[in-house]
């Protein structure tokens, strides 16, 4: 196993560097030039040969290259080419518990919303409850989660005004400020999540329940509710992780979006004002380190899944 | 009547295409309903100015106005009809759904049957490229690259299609790695067909069942693509009416004009509905299992 580990991280770092290259050379060969852009198209060509040359821009592209992984090896990503030239790093930071508060609750509604759905789903079988609940997943799965934030925002906050439409409030000033700003993205987030994971555990449920160990442990009479908490769900439970990655890719896409309805200066928010701005710098630092997230959480998902399954090898 | 019985060497029946939405039909309520829904929608998109008695963007003084019988889905903040661009948006979406599969669909084949059927350093180059890109989600890939080629309609297309060219790599390298075993190809071989000929006449009609799926599929994940890169800004800049840009706009006015915010998503919802419903019934009559797993866009 750890001879899978060691590889599969070795491949984690071989894609962000390829990302991080990518990146770096993508955005210098396209048009559009940042000086140019910097200075606003006024055009005065002796002050951007000085911004040039003290941003290294008049240095062949690829000790540019050199210079720039050296410096984001040590985690300078640059400053933002706007206003009060910011650090990348520091908007960054700012950023992140953001967006991991946000991912995180996501998660967590997702799986309070999926886990019963999907045990329902499965025990009652072609129940009206089952059709609903699959009726419902095939909605989630279809609905952009956008449009759930506005439907969101135009119910709770605009008519009932129960929460906060927009912003964010850190968790250091106070449990139910931090909550109730991120309650209403987290279900906007969530929901196609938990669509798929109610689909998941409903059919590996029921993959679990024709087996002969829970048939044996139905014949000893054992209780119901113990048959499943114990028996069968965590069994149940394997095969879920395996959509773990997709799970992954689904929050932090919707992060992406959602965070830009509800004004949220998360990662998503940095990376869409980067690019509607054409700051590249930004741009560059939030794309690296959203795929630095999204790459160590799916080595973090893929050794998971062999730790709790030995039975699998990846040779 | 001499001609032999190829018995063992003979291509096994391709997944019979004739009919196939008739058969569709015929074993899937959902399906139909599916099938009826984007029928309309199509329809609509095309005949749009027939349809209408307005223009998507002649303004009107009256304001924001809630629906009534002059204007069933209200009005926007300009007094434009917002059931008149709905249906115009539906041109976009449709238009860029369909297309931008299609190139995907196109350049992965290309790249995924040439990766499978040559092997060797070309297979290692196209793969690592393609495992790159599956290592991240569909959309995000579409965002990196509307980063590099800057915003507007034709570079969400081009993100849009690259974005999804690793799905359909994936699948038809993995069909052909199997089907390039089989003893018919070995036969076409021993007869002298081409590499061309074998891969494109006699391999990928053969491989053709799971793409058609995943093509499906993926229409609806590049709709959603399209209108989440609008709704972003990201996409059409002008006053050109497409289903995430309406939405994005109606936040404005979300607390006195619940309409503009609702009835553009259930748009959405329905097309990208429909489009799923059939993609199911198509993966059960072909009798595919999933291959990305659904929702991943």
């Amino acid at each position: 196993m750890s001879g899978f580990i060691f590889k599969r991280s070795l491949w984690a770092i071989v894609v962000m560097w390829a990302v991080a290259t990518l990146v770096f050379f993508m955005l210098r060969i396209v048009p559009g030039d940042p000086i140019a852009a910097m200075l606003f198209d006024v055009g005065d060509p002796a002050a951007a040969d000085e911004l040039r040359r003290k941003f290294g821009l008049d240095q062949p592209v690829y000790i540019q290259y050199f210079k720039w992984f050296g410096r984001l090896l040590v985690g300078d990503l640059g400053n933002s080419i706007y206003g009060s030239r910011i650090e990348v790093s520091r908007v960054i930071w700012e950023a992140l518990p953001r967006t991991l508060s946000l991912t995180a609750l996501s998660f967590l509604i997702a799986l309070v919303i999926a886990i019963p759905a999907g045990l329902i789903s499965a025990l009652k079988r072609h129940s009206a409850l089952d059709h609903a609940v699959t009726f419902v997943a095939f909605l989630g799965l279809s609905m952009p989660d956008f449009w759930i934030a506005i439907l969101l925002i135009i119910t709770f906050a605009a008519n009932l005004q129960w929460l906060p439409a927009i912003g964010y409030s850190p968790l250091s000033e106070g449990f139910w400020p931090w909550f109730s700003h991120l309650i209403l993205p987290s279900i906007a987030i969530g929901t196609p999540f938990a669509a798929i994971m109610a689909r998941m555990i409903r059919s590996s449920m029921l993959e679990v329940l024709r087996t002969e160990y829970m048939q044996v442990a139905r014949s000893k009479g054992l209780l119901k509710l113990r048959l499943v908490m114990v028996h069968a769900f965590p069994n149940a439970l394997i095969p879920v992780v395996t959509v773990m990655g997709i799970a992954l890719a689904l929050l932090l896409a919707g992060t992406i979006v959602v965070e830009n309805v509800f004004s949220i200066k998360g990662l998503g928010r940095v990376l869409i004002q980067g690019i509607l701005d054409r700051d590249y710098p930004i741009v560059q630092g939030a794309i690296l380190v959203v795929s630095f997230i999204f790459v160590f959480a799916n080595l973090l998902v893929d050794v998971l899944y062999t730790i709790i399954d030995p039975r699998i090898r990846y040779d | 009547m001499a001609v032999m019985e190829a018995t063992k060497g003979a291509p096994p029946e391709p997944p019979d295409q004739r009919w196939v939405w008739l058969r569709l039909i015929a074993r899937d309520r959902k399906a139909m309903v599916g099938l009826i829904v984007l029928a309309v929608m199509t329809l609509a998109a095309i005949f749009a100015p027939f349809l209408t008695p307005y223009d998507p963007s002649a303004q009107d003084f009256a304001m924001i106005g809630a629906p009534s019988w002059a204007h069933p889905l209200g009005t926007d903040d300009l007094g434009r009809d917002l059931l008149t661009r709905l249906i115009y948006g539906a041109r976009i979406s449709l238009f860029v759904g369909t297309s931008t599969v299609f190139m995907a669909l196109v350049a992965g084949v290309v790249l995924g049957v040439s990766a499978g059927y040559y092997g060797g350093w070309l297979d290692t180059i196209i793969m690592r490229y393609i495992d790159l890109q599956w290592a991240f989600p569909n959309f995000i890939i579409a965002v990196y690259l509307v980063a590099v080629f800057g915003t507007g309609l034709s570079n969400v297309i081009v993100a849009i299609s690259l974005a999804f060219v690793d799905d359909f790599a994936r699948i038809a390298r993995g069909m052909v790695l199997t089907i390039k075993e089989e003893q018919y190809i070995a036969a076409a071989r021993t007869v002298g067909a081409s590499d061309n000929r074998i891969m494109w006449r006699h391999i990928l009609p053969n491989a053709s069942a799971p793409i058609i799926v995943q093509a499906t599929v993926s229409v609806s994940y590049a709709i959603l693509a399209e209108a989440g890169l609008s709704f972003l800004g990201l996409g059409v800049q002008s006053d050109t009416p497409t289903w995430g840009l309406i939405l994005a706009d109606s936040r404005s006015f979300i607390s006195r004009a619940w309409w503009l915010g609702f009835y553009p998503g259930l748009f959405i919802m329905v097309t990208v509905l429909s489009i799923n419903f059939l993609g199911d019934a198509l993966r059960d009559l072909f009798d595919v299992r999933e291959s990305k797993d659904i929702g991943a866009n």
